[in-house]
C-alpha cells in the first residue's frame, strides 16, 4: 500500500517538474535553476559534512574552479594583448573537464583534508576562500578579471541551450535558453542525486558514517580513515564544479566576488536547514535557502516587518538572510535531523505505524565521545 | 631599513591586537570545545558600541561599556544558544555559531550601511618620530594595551579561582564537575571574557592608520581565525604566537608588495591564510596545539 502512494508521489513530482517550465514566468525558472545548481552543490556538502562531519567552510571556492573551469575550457580565445584566453573545446567536453578540475583541487587539497577533522578543517578551508579569491581577481586572461567574463552556452548534440537561433514552440510555449536548462538541470539533480544515495547506502558511506560517529572505531574495523577523508572531499570538490558550471550556464556571466564567504556559508545552512547526512535534506535544504531571498524580493511589500526595496527598514535580501541564519539555529536546536527529519516523523505519525515514531535516520543522535 | 622597521613595529602592534582576538576563540575552544565562527560579530559587536556611545559619554566610558556589552553578548550566545544544543558532534555547534555570525553581522552592517565611524579614541593622527622612523602613537597604545590586556588575561588563568576552574574543566569536563566546579559558569565566563578581548581588538583595529568601524571589519576579524589555528586551537601560547606570525607576516607581505607584484595584487590579504595551510602541512595540530592521542 505505502510503496504505491511513494510511486504516486513521485510521478506527481516528475509531472510537476515537467509541466513547471510552461506556466512559470521566467524568473521563477531562474530561481529554481538556481535552486537545483544550489541542490547538487548541497548534496555533495552533505556528503562531507554531514556523512563524515568533516566541516568545510571552502566549497564556494569549488564551484568557482568548476565554473571558471568551464569558462575557460569552452571559450574561443579572443585576439589582442588583453584578449581573455581559452580553450574552445566542445561545451560537454568543457563541462565534464571542468568538474574534473575541481576534483584535482579538491585532491591538492587532500593532505590538509585527509589529515584534519571537523572544525579544525572548517577553518582551513576558510583558506580556500580567500586564496581562491585572490587568484581569480589575478588571473585575468582566465577569469576576466573583476568584472568575469561571459559564458559560452552549452551545445549538446547540437541542440544549442539559448534563446536563439530559432525560436522552439512546444504547445504553445516558446522554448528559450532558461525553459531548455530547465530540463538539463532536472537531469542533472537526478543524477547527482541518485549517485550520491547510491554512495550512502552502500559501503563507503557506510564508512564514513563511522568515521563520523567514532573515528578510532572505524579505523579498527579497517577502515582508511585518511584516505578516506580525502576521498569524500575530492567527491564533494567535484559536486561543487558541477554546481559551479551550472550556475555559470544561468548566470551567463561569472562573477568572482559571488563565489566568496557569503556564498560558503549559506552552503552550509542549507545541509543544516535541511538535515545533515542525506540527499534529500541536501535539496530540500537549498530549495529553500535559495528560493527565500526572491520570495522576499517579490512579496515584500504584504510581508510584515520587511520593507520593500528602496525604503528605509529591514531590507528583503537583509531579512532572508537574518531568517536563514534564525533557522539554522532553531533546527539545531529543536529540530534534529533538519526539515527533512521533520517531514519524515510527520508522515510516521501519519501513517500511525504501530512502532513508536523513531527519530529519522540520519538524525543528530548523540554519539559516545571520541575521548580515550 | 627605516622602512622594515616601520612595517616591523606595525605588524607585532597588529599581531597583538591579532592575538587578542585569537585567544578569546581559544578560551571558548578549551572551554566548550566549540569553533566560535561568531567572534567575528563579538569584535563588531564591541566596536559599534565604542563608535556608537563615545560622543555621548566620552571616549573611555564608552570603551568600557564596549566591553561590557560585547561580554554580554558572548555570555548570551552560550546561554541562549550553546547550553541548549544537545549535540554531540561539535561541528555542528560550530555551524550554529555560524548561524549566529549571520544574524548578528546582517543586522549590524544593515545599520551601518555604507557609514564609516570614528571610535574617538584620544590618539588620533599623531605619529612619534624616533629618528627616521615614523610610527603611529596609536600602533604603540594597540601593543601597550593588548601587553597589559593579555598578561592580566594569563595571569588570571594561572591564579584566580576562575581561572584553575577553567583550566581544571578544559582538562577532564566530568572529573571538574564532580570536584564542584559549575560548568555552565565557567562557559559562560569563557564566553564574556572572550567577548570583551574582541572588544579590546576591534577598537585598535579600526584607530588610525585604518579610517574606522565599517562593515569591513569582519573581513580582517576573519585572519584572527589563522592566528588561532596555526597557533594550536588548544594553546593559549599558541594563540599568541600565531597572532604575531600572522601580524609580521601581513605587515611585511603588504609593505613589500612592490617588490612581489610578480605574484599579484592584494597578496597581503592571502599571505595570513597561505603561511596557515602550510603550517598545517607539515603539523596539523598546529605549532603548539596538543597532537591527539588516544588509546585503543
Amino acid at each position: 500500500m505505502s510503496k504505491i502512494i511513494t510511486v504516486l508521489w513521485w510521478v506527481l513530482v516528475a509531472a510537476g517538474v515537467v509541466i513547471a517550465p510552461f506556466y512559470l514566468d521566467g524568473i521563477w525558472l531562474q530561481d529554481g535553476l538556481f535552486a537545483m545548481a544550489a541542490a547538487i552543490g548541497a548534496i555533495g556538502l552533505n556528503l562531507l559534512t554531514g556523512a563524515t562531519g568533516q566541516l568545510s567552510m571552502g566549497h564556494a571556492f569549488f564551484l568557482a574552479v568548476g565554473a571558471f573551469g568551464y569558462v575557460y575550457f569552452a571559450s574561443v580565445p579572443e585576439d589582442g594583448g588583453h584578449g581573455l584566453g581559452g580553450l574552445g573545446l566542445p561545451t560537454p567536453l568543457a563541462a565534464v573537464l571542468a568538474v574534473l578540475l575541481s576534483g584535482v583541487a579538491g585532491g591538492v587539497f587532500s593532505p590538509i583534508a585527509g589529515r584534519l577533522k571537523g572544525a579544525y578543517l572548517g577553518i582551513a578551508t576558510l583558506a580556500l576562500i580567500f586564496i581562491g579569491h585572490f587568484v581569480m581577481s589575478n588571473a585575468t586572461p582566465v577569469t576576466g578579471g573583476h568584472n568575469g567574463r561571459p559564458v559560452p552556452p552549452m551545445e549538446l548534440f547540437g541542440f544549442a541551450f539559448t534563446d536563439t537561433p530559432e525560436p522552439l514552440v512546444i504547445a504553445g510555449v516558446p522554448f528559450g535558453a532558461l525553459e531548455r536548462l530547465w530540463f538539463l538541470g532536472v537531469a542533472l539533480l537526478v543524477g547527482a542525486g541518485l549517485f550520491a544515495r547510491g554512495v550512502l547506502r552502500g559501503r563507503p558511506g557506510r564508512a564514513m558514517n563511522t568515521i563520523r560517529d567514532h573515528e578510532i572505531a572505524a579505523g579498527v574495523m579497517g577502515v582508511p580513515v585518511t584516505r578516506y577523508r580525502a576521498g569524500v572531499f575530492v567527491l564533494s570538490s567535484m559536486y561543487g564544479g558541477l554546481a559551479g558550471v551550472l550556475i555559470a550556464l544561468v548566470f551567463r556571466q561569472t562573477v568572482p566576488d559571488y563565489f566568496g564567504l557569503i556564498l560558503a556559508l549559506s552552503y552550509l545552512a542549507m545541509i543544516i536547514i535541511g538535515g545533515l547526512g542525506s540527499v534529500a535534506g541536501a535539496v530540500v535544504g537549498a530549495f529553500f535557502v535559495s528560493m527565500l531571498p526572491s520570495l522576499f524580493t517579490r512579496y515584500s511589500d504584504a510581508l510584515p516587518l520587511v520593507a520593500p526595496t528602496g525604503q528605509e527598514g529591514v531590507g528583503a535580501a537583509e531579512a532572508a538572510q537574518i531568517l536563514y541564519g534564525l533557522a539554522v539555529v532553531v533546527v539545531v536546536l529543536f529540530l534534529p535531523g533538519g526539515l527533512f527529519g521533520l517531514f519524515t516523523r510527520l508522515r510516521l505519525r501519519l501513517t500511525r505505524r504501530t512502532a513508536p515514531a523513531s527519530p529519522a535516520k540520519h538524525a543528530l543522535i548523540p554519539t559516545p565521545e571520541t575521548r580515550n | 631599513m627605516n622602512t622594515f622597521i616601520e612595517l616591523l613595529v606595525g605588524g607585532i602592534s597588529a599581531g597583538a591586537v591579532y592575538a587578542l582576538v585569537a585567544l578569546g576563540f581559544v578560551v571558548i575552544f578549551k572551554a566548550t570545545e566549540v569553533v566560535n565562527f561568531a567572534h567575528a560579530s563579538l569584535l563588531l559587536v564591541g566596536g559599534f558600541v565604542i563608535a556608537k556611545m563615545h560622543p555621548v559619554v566620552g571616549f573611555w566610558a564608552a570603551l568600557l561599556l564596549g566591553v561590557a556589552g560585547a561580554a554580554a553578548l558572548g555570555a548570551l550566545i552560550e546561554f541562549v544558544v550553546i547550553r541548549r544544543a544537545n549535540v554531540a558532534v561539535h561541528s555542528v555547534l560550530a555551524i550554529v555559531t555560524i548561524g549566529v555570525d549571520l544574524i548578528l553581522v546582517t543586522e549590524l552592517t544593515r545599520q551601518l550601511g555604507t557609514e564609516v565611524l570614528a571610535l574617538g579614541d584620544p590618539w588620533g593622527s599623531d605619529v612619534l618620530q624616533l629618528g627616521s622612523v615614523n610610527i603611529p602613537v596609536t600602533r604603540i597604545a594597540a601593543l601597550i594595551a593588548a601587553t597589559i590586556v593579555i598578561t592580566a588575561f594569563l595571569l588570571a588563568f594561572k591564579y584566580t579561582s576562575w581561572g584553575v576552574a577553567m583550566r581544571a574543566s578544559a582538562e577532564d569536563s566530568e572529573t571538574a564537575a564532580l570536584m564542584g566546579v559549575r560548568r555552565g559558569r565557567v562557559s559562560m565566563g569563557a564566553w564574556a571574557v572572550a567577548g570583551a578581548l574582541a572588544a579590546v581588538a576591534a577598537l585598535f583595529m579600526c584607530v588610525f592608520p585604518t579610517p574606522g568601524l565599517d562593515r569591513n571589519v569582519t573581513a580582517v576579524a576573519m585572519k584572527a581565525f589563522p592566528a588561532a589555528i596555526l597557533g594550536g586551537l588548544d594553546s593559549t601560547g599558541g594563540a599568541l604566537a600565531g597572532g604575531f606570525i600572522i601580524g609580521i607576516t601581513e605587515a611585511l607581505v603588504g609593505g613589500y608588495q612592490e617588490e612581489l607584484s610578480f605574484l599579484g595584487r592584494g597578496l597581503g590579504d592571502v599571505a595570513p591564510f597561505l603561511v596557515m595551510v602550510i603550517v598545517l602541512l607539515i603539523r596539523p595540530a598546529g605549532l603548539f596545539g596538543t597532537k591527539e592521542l588516544a588509546r585503543v
